[in-house]
């Protein structure tokens, strides 16, 4: 568009305006568009509620060790022998390379004490995501340089108390919520 | 360099299409006209039978999806079905699943040809780049669709792969958890994956033709690695590339019949055999065969984050390649000592595939280490200092001096020994 004035104007006009708010209304509109198409990849409303589980732990005997499938994932229980315990125990703390319980009824920072990391008030019964945390294969029970776990898929292995000893993990084993309803009665989620 | 057809249509339909559509041209002047340096040897001719590979996917693979389940309860059985009761199920579905191999042996052999003659270097760095995309398309969707038979390596492989995304900090567990559409690889994974692994093939194939657009904007590189300069430098596409490419495809798939035919499980794994189990991980889990030297990288390093992080990045060195080479010189055959690392290079990566397929223990790992950090070596140091300190041999004046002066100075000596 020709304009009849020789000097030209540095302030922006109303169409450079208009073009701006109408690129900006553009982008607003297009990324509320795509909020839905992602967040649909999230999981939905009936895997949301596969919550919680109950398990009766009563035939489970001292140095025995179940897993149970919890929202898709193996969840292992064992119960642990005083040996077990008292080699969890005497860990220092500076062998541990993840100093944190990751134990979600505790606080985030509390530390990776074996009594942090078994059931409150009940040692001898420990419950974990049976999920590696380096890559999510499933470790084998009883094996590795430590007498807890062992995960073959890329070589980490756990103590007694599901702490990472050696390997490529980066973290203890994860510990879901759960509680004791009863004395025999375990609810995860 | 642009085709210099003068194609006009004679008959008069031709002419009309032609007048409102110029693609009879475009098709003449791309694949009939098109000038070819007269120099190609038959590692040339992968670029065909790439193209002919991801036919031969497609078509199998939407005539599987007729007969597949994408469903945890009802996939594995669905496959066996394929193999069991439908007709020719058997052979459609070995085709689909020996031909990704194909597909990949094919794919590494085109990209190493591309790095021993300078294929990547001006001016065809955008052409190099589009084809390292295409590689990365193709690994998502070999992966995508080795989860669907829903065996144990396929819930296992889904399981670590996908989880490599969990050692981002901060927001990596809640990507993981969007991967998977929920807790672990379950239904709505297998679902998603079945989608995109339909959909990722024609992305490929959109990629392919801006790959082709971008090769006959440039030119093909030739092992001479100088551009053509006159007429008597190239040959026309057809018959002469098209019949050299035909032929070489049905060489190929001869060795692709082998496989099929003969040891149709050969490259597969045993354990995919076995459905999928969440709560047990085979003892050894490896993948498949086009991803071991990446799997070696990624275990070669005792860091989680650090092993993604090197994992990727031995791919995303591929993207920056054209720069990290600083000889202005293309052809290997005329750099010695480029040729010399080049093979070293070559091999480091096939013990580095060896690697990826053995336990993550004792002398591997260290081996494992050994060759990683090689691998960046040859990328990030040896590429870069090679183009400064080698004296390359002196390049033939033109292609045709290339392989015409060869048989001249032959019948000279020829003439010299006859005449001793």
């Amino acid at each position: 568009m020709a304009t009849t004035h020789p000097e030209i104007s540095t302030e922006p006009t109303r169409r450079d305006f208009l073009y701006i708010a109408t690129g900006a209304v553009a982008a607003v509109g297009a990324a509320a568009v795509v909020w839905p198409f992602i967040d649909q990849m999230n999981p939905d409303a009936s895997t949301l509620a596969l919550a919680s589980l109950d398990f009766d732990v009563s035939h489970v005997a001292e140095g025995q060790a179940i897993t149970v499938k919890w929202r898709g994932k193996p969840v292992f229980i064992r119960h642990r022998t005083a040996k077990e315990i008292e080699e969890a125990n005497a860990v220092p703390e500076g062998d541990l390379p993840d100093k944190l319980a990751r134990n979600e009824n505790l606080e985030p920072d509390a530390p990776a004490t074996d009594a942090n990391r078994a059931a409150q008030g009940k040692e001898n019964w420990i419950i974990m995501l049976g999920n590696c945390t380096h890559l999510g294969c499933v470790p084998v029970g009883l094996s590795g340089d430590f007498g807890g776990w062992f995960c073959p898929c890329h070589g980490s292995h756990y103590d007694t108390a599901g702490r990472i000893r050696k390997g490529p993990a980066p973290e203890n084993l994860h510990i879901p919520p759960y509680s004791f309803t009863n004395d025999t009665t375990i609810r995860i989620g | 360099m642009s085709g210099h057809s003068t194609y006009q249509p004679t008959h008069p339909a031709a002419r009309w299409l032609e007048d409102r559509l110029p693609i009879l041209s475009l098709a003449h002047s791309s694949a009939v006209a098109y000038p070819t340096p007269r120099n190609l040897n038959y590692f040339w001719t992968f670029g065909a039978i790439l193209t002919f590979m991801l036919v031969v996917q497609i078509l199998t693979g939407v005539v599987l999806a007729m007969q597949y389940t994408a469903h945890v309860s009802l996939a594995f059985d669905s496959v066996e079905r394929i193999m069991r009761d439908v007709n020719y199920g058997w052979l459609i579905r070995y085709m689909h699943a020996n031909g990704a191999s194909m597909f990949f042996i094919a794919v590494y052999i085109h990209m190493f040809r591309g790095m021993y003659y300078g294929s990547y270097k001006n001016p065809r760095e955008v052409l190099w780049i589009l084809g390292v995309i295409i590689f990365l398309l193709m690994m998502a969707t070999a992966f995508m669709g080795y989860v669907l038979p829903w065996g144990q390596m396929s819930f296992w492989g889904a399981t670590v792969i996908t989880n490599l995304f969990s050692a981002i900090p901060l927001v990596g567990e809640h990507i993981v958890t969007l991967l998977w559409g929920g807790f672990s690889v379950d239904n709505p994974t297998l679902n998603r994956f079945f989608s995109l692994h339909y959909l990722l093939p024609f992305m490929i194939a959109g990629v392919v033709g801006l790959h082709i657009w971008a090769l006959h904007h440039v030119g093909q590189n030739n092992p001479a690695g100088v551009e053509p300069k006159s007429k008597d430098d190239t040959v026309p596409f057809t018959p002469y590339a098209t019949v050299k490419d035909v032929f070489a495809t049905v060489c190929f798939m001869i060795f692709f019949a082998w496989f099929l035919f003969y040891t149709p499980n050969f490259l597969g794994h045993a354990d995919n055999y076995v459905p999928a189990n969440p709560l047990v991980t085979p003892a050894h889990i490896v993948p498949e065969w086009y991803f071991l030297p990446f799997y070696a990288i990624l275990r070669a390093i005792p860091d989680k984050l650090g092993g993604v992080l090197a994992m990727f990045g031995a791919i995303a060195v591929l993207f920056v390649l054209p720069w990290l080479d600083t000889s202005k010189v293309r052809s290997a055959t005329y750099r010695p000592l480029f040729r010399q690392f080049f093979w070293i290079f070559a091999v480091n990566c096939v013990v580095l595939g060896w690697l990826g397929a053995k336990p993550a223990e004792g002398t591997y790992v260290i081996l494992s280490r050994v060759c990683t950090i090689y691998y960046f070596l040859h990328f990030l140091v040896i590429l870069p200092v090679l183009g400064f300190v080698e004296k390359p041999k002196p390049l033939p004046a033109s292609i045709a001096d290339s392989v015409l002066g060869k048989k001249a100075r032959r019948d000279a000596t020829a003439s010299a020994v006859a005449k001793a």
